[in-house]
């Protein structure tokens, strides 16, 4: 580790978890690079954030009481990394891929610091097998072959960091390997030999790039959640954000996404919000069925955690390590799903590192480069083709806490900038028990548009137009809605009432979706395709009250129907017997005309 | 052993500074004034050898050749069970008159956080036998939340009653800011109701320096956690949680740190965090549970204060006009116990009768408004009031199932059953008998229509 790096230092000073190194030995120090205050033998991680001559500024990843000037600093020479190789599923991390399971046994109720545990475990044995032949020319992140992790065939890939080509030399036979055996040998093109093992590092802050080319998403990310899947879309490799005050719903949201979207892997990281929201999924987890393996929903997932009281700068980390987690998955072929909650309190350690630093405060004493780390780690995502033609995909949704709940904020309009769905949660919607609180007048995806071909395709042939015009209904339906309020439901006339009543339909029966409910948590897309196109019709019909009441009445009825059928499975006789009764009604209603 | 130093170059705002080597982060010293007076003071940052110190007792009339002398560590609390039954200040000095806790093993205060695999899902309801918190928003043992408030509330009543009578192994109180007279009504209430064997008083009276209220909830939280690592259950009250915001704020702009919102910190949200995050189940011991008070400056929920402690607490109690307002107050650990630890309509009473005090404040309006009273609004009318004498008003004290008794009774004296959107079976169970004539038969068919509507 320290082969590199024989740079060494003394502190000379502390102010939170800033700590100021004076280098008295060697002289290379790189940005970015892991260095470790010794404080009487416990060895404290830390990266180096700034070099200024002499004097390097290092965040600490742990408390830093009892560092005193004078303590001795080593630096490593090596970026902070991640251990990417088999066992990474199914784990717990912190921000720095500690696996929490594994300190638990050592240390009780309490994280102690200065304790750091290899990600994965570095004896078990894996089952190879060799796809690459003798010959075959490759590149960074061509596979080699591949193991079982859970229920995916894990590949093994030549290292991400290759330049160039490289010719393969030798693989080695199927067979039982530890993660640091050489289960290939590859000879690049200046001749030199590269000794390939399951295990390989990566710097977090650096996008895996060892891909053919980024591609456009085209194709949808389902995530069976109705308001999302029909009216704000996701691609898959796409971005989107879900800002919302607090209590309006984002976690259980993410949770809820983290369960049901269809996708190969879920990668939730928790930066800095409660603690108790991660024991939830720790305890779930491992119980629930994931449908797509038919294993348990832990084996598809890594929770990287990082809660609120955790220390700040481990949690700057926790994002970044999260990404490239995903970016290591995609490499594989995988669809992955990153999922970051909260990405303000990742926002805030950064602003709490730049006030240190005494750097020039922007909006709110965030640090003008918000908006550029903000775009960065969205960048990130995307759908890629791969050396061999294969695609994977890192789709990721982060949510946002704006201060006061006002998106006017730095954060959330920085994120705004660079996400192709903007799934706001609104204080409004939330207080009216109406969950998910995704306000459908606020909100947008750009995906509607652009994913409109297999849209159409896939789903039905006119379904980007009924989308639309159901949104521009709620619209209508939502300008009655104040009209109301101001002149009472005598001012308006029977036409207005029914457009409002068509979208108080849509939302109640259809965009609000009963996360605690079996059934109606999730929909499937060809339910909602089914659904949603009975409930167009509806909407699309003409109808001609005599009274108001009429028109209340018939409502009241056709809302129940659809809302009673969210409750039962689509293969059931009640679902069929809703249908019919809703046909029924709507025979009835429209032979008035 | 430890070197004294007599001479402090610059004070600004609390923070004293001066160049002593070798000293470390975070480590406490005694500074003792030139008129004797002396305080604690903790290191809050070092720049080669100039040391800056966070002085508890302020810095006013500090002299700068006052006598500054290093303990060699950092901030500690005593621990030991013979703390129950007594009363400290906020640097944890005792304020009742009796002995010192000198025998007393030192605790870290400020500690590491727990490791979130080695917490539980919280799963035990705690009975305050107060309407709105139980049968509403019941408090659940490990739960974090504040009562978000605004001045002249009775807020700090409210606090003493949950401690009085929660049950809990060990009450541990935070006062940050107390007026003297808030400091005597919780003695008084804690001595009268029998439970002061129990509490431990960590008591930051407005009188007191500033500073030292920053200690209050570190001091208060360190030994809760002692005690539930012991496998009691503790309950912390912290009050006022604004005014350690302010000290925060305070320091942080005596250190000239650019301030993020009003003058607060951008740390403020992670320093709340840090104390809040202590309410924990621990696997096989015990468990903390925190209720504060939060006042809300200009009664504006988006106040910095208030909007960062509701993005780290589970839920919140909002009290406005001397009652818990049903609607804005959420405890969003509920679900973990409603029915499965209360008994099995409380769910259903809950929603039916929030749903039809929604409905009464409608009707309430639309009269306001001039409009027709109906025979329905009537009725409505009557349920608003018996709900805001039987559930509301504070003074009603009452054990939960009584209370769900009491929600069956009125919602029978002013609906029929058909009218309340409950589930059939729980409706025969417990719809009060008496209140049944005429809509005895009550359309059985129809039920389902009316859970759908709400
Ligand atoms: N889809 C939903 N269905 C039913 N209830 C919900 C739903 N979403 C949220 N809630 C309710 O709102 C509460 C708060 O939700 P959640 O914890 O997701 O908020 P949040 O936006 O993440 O808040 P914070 O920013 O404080 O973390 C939940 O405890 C639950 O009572
Ligand atoms: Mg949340």
């Amino acid at each position: 580790m320290t082969q590199a790096g024989n740079t060494i230092g003394k502190v000379v000073g502390i102010n939170g978890n800033l700590v100021s190194v004076e280098v008295t030995q060697g002289a290379d120090v790189l940005q970015n690079e892991v260095a470790y205050v010794d404080l009487e033998g416990i060895k404290l991680k830390s990266e180096v954030i700034k070099v200024q001559d002499r004097i390097c500024h290092l965040q600490v990843f742990e408390d830093t009481r009892g560092i005193r000037v004078g303590m001795p600093v080593e630096f490593t020479g090596e970026m902070l990394v991640v251990e990417l190789a088999p066992g990474v599923l199914n784990n717990i991390y912190d921000g720095l891929q500690n696996p929490l399971k594994e300190l638990d046994n050592k240390n009780g109720f309490f994280l102690k610091r200065g304790q750091y545990l290899p990600a994965i475990s570095l004896k078990k044995k894996w089952r190879f097998h060799p796809t690459a032949k003798p010959g075959e020319v490759v590149r960074a992140g061509s596979w080699l072959g591949w193991v079982p992790e859970q229920h995916f065939k894990h590949r093994i890939m030549a290292p991400f960091g290759m330049l160039g080509t490289a010719t393969v030399e030798s693989v080695v036979p199927e067979g039982d390997y530890e993660v640091r055996d050489t289960v290939a040998v590859l000879t690049d093109d200046q001749g030199h030999k590269i000794n390939v093992t399951m295990y390989q590092t990566w710097p977090v802050k650096k996008a895996i790039k060892a891909y053919k080319q980024r591609l456009y998403p085209e194709e949808q990310l389902v995530t069976a959640c109705r308001i999302i899947d029909t009216m704000f879309p996701v691609g898959r490799g796409g971005v989107a954000c879900i800002p919302g005050p607090f209590g309006a719903g984002k976690t259980v949201l993410q949770h809820l996404l983290s369960k049901f979207a269809q996708v190969d892997i879920v990668i939730v990281v928790a930066c800095g919000e409660r603690a108790g929201e991660v024991v939830e999924l720790i305890y779930e987890f491992p119980e629930m069925d994931d449908p797509k393996t038919g294993g348990k929903l832990m084996e598809r997932t890594i929770i990287i955690c990082n809660t609120s009281s955790m220390p700040v700068a481990a949690r700057d980390a926790s994002i970044y390590t999260g990404v490239t987690l995903g970016e290591y998955y995609r490499q594989m072929g995988y669809d992955v799903l990153v999922l970051a909650d909260s990405t303000s309190r990742w926002a805030q350690a950064m602003r709490e590192m730049s006030g240190r630093l005494e750097e020039i405060p922007g909006e709110e004493a965030f640090p003008a480069y918000l908006e550029s780390r903000v775009a960065n780690i969205y960048e990130r995502a995307g759908l890629v083709e791969l050396q061999n033609g294969d695609n994977g995909a890192v789709t990721l949704i982060g949510t946002v806490s704006p201060a006061g709940g006002n998106f006017e904020e730095p954060v959330t309009q920085a994120t705004l900038k660079v996400v192709g769905a903007f799934l706001g949660l609104s204080r409004s919607r939330s207080d009216q028990r109406r969950f998910p609180a995704i306000d459908p007048l606020d909100s947008w995806s750009l995906y509607l548009d652009q994913l409109k071909d297999s849209l159409d395709r896939d789903l039905d042939p006119h379904w980007v137009e009924m989308v639309t015009h159901a949104s521009s209904t709620l619209r209508r339906s939502s300008e009655v809605s104040k009209m109301m309020t101001v002149v009472g439901e005598e001012g308006i006339s029977i036409g207005d009432l029914v457009t409002y009543l068509k979208g108080e339909m849509l939302d109640m029966a259809y965009l609000q979706q009963n996360a605690f409910d079996d059934v109606d948590a999730a929909t499937p897309m060809k339910r909602q395709v089914r659904d949603f196109k009975l409930l167009y019709e509806a909407m699309s019909a003409d109808f001609d009250f005599e009274t108001k009441l009429q028109a209340r009445q018939f409502f009241a009825e056709l809302q129940d129907a659809f809302y009673q059928k969210n409750y039962v499975a689509e293969d059931s006789e009640d679902y069929r017997k809703y249908e019919e009764q809703i046909r029924k009604m709507l025979q009835e209603g429209a032979s008035r005309v | 052993m430890f070197k004294t130093y007599a001479r402090i170059t610059n004070i600004i705002g609390d923070i004293a500074e001066l160049d002593a080597p070798g000293v470390a982060y975070g480590e406490l010293a005694h500074i003792v004034n030139t008129n004797g007076e002396s305080s604690l003071a903790q290191v809050i940052r070092i720049d080669r050898d100039k040391i800056s110190l966070q002085v508890f007792a302020g810095a006013k009339g500090l002299s700068t050749h006052s006598k500054v002398r290093f303990l060699g560590h950092p901030m500690e609390v005593p621990f030991a069970d013979a703390m129950l039954g007594r009363i400290f200040n906020g640097s944890g000095l005792p304020i009742d008159g009796k002995p010192p806790m000198d025998d007393a093993p030192e605790v870290e205060i400020a500690g590491p956080s727990v490791n979130p695999v080695m917490r539980v899902i919280p799963q035990n309801f705690i009975e305050t036998r107060i309407p709105m918190i139980d049968v509403f928003n019941p408090l659940v043992e490990s739960q974090k939340l504040p009562i978000f408030s605004s001045a002249g509330e009775p807020y700090n009543e409210l606090l003493a009653r949950v401690g009085l009578q929660a049950h809990a192994d060990v009450i541990i109180l935070g006062g940050i800011g107390l007026k003297f007279d808030e400091y005597i009504l919780f003695r008084k209430s804690f001595e009268e109701g029998g439970v002061m064997d129990r509490t431990v008083m960590f008591v930051h009276t407005a009188a007191d320096p500033v500073v030292e209220r920053l200690l209050v909830p570190d001091l208060a939280l360190a030994v809760a956690e002692r005690f539930g690592i012991e496998g009691k259950r503790v309950l912390v009250l912290l009050t006022d949680m604004t005014a350690f915001a302010d000290a925060l704020k305070e320091i942080s702009v005596a250190m000239e740190q650019v301030p993020s919102n009003l003058g607060y910190p951008g740390s403020l949200y992670s320093d709340l965090a840090s104390r809040y995050e202590k309410a924990v189940d621990f696997e096989g011991a015990g468990s903390i549970t925190i209720l504060a008070v939060t006042t809300m400056p200009g009664n504006d929920v988006t106040h910095p204060v208030p909007d960062n402690t509701g993005y780290i607490t589970e839920g919140q109690y909002y009290l406005n006009n001397g009652v818990i307002h049903p609607f804005g107050s959420l405890s969003r650990l509920k679900q973990l116990v409603i029915g499965k630890v209360t008994r099995e309509d409380h769910g259903a009473v809950m929603n039916a009768m929030i749903r039809l005090y929604a409905k009464a404040l409608e009707s309430k309006k639309k009269i306001s408004m001039g409009f027709e009273k109906t025979e329905t609004d009537e009725r409505y009318l009557k349920y608003a009031d018996l709900f805001e004498a039987r559930f509301m008003d504070l003074r009603v004290d009452t054990p939960l199932n009584d209370a769900l008794d009491r929600g069956w009774q009125t919602m029978a004296e002013c609906f029929s059953r058909r009218e309340v959107g409950i589930k059939k079976d729980l409706l025969e169970t417990y719809w009060p008998k008496s209140a049944d004539s005429s809509d005895e038969a009550a359309d059985d068919d129809e039920e389902g229509k009316a859970n759908a509507a709400g």
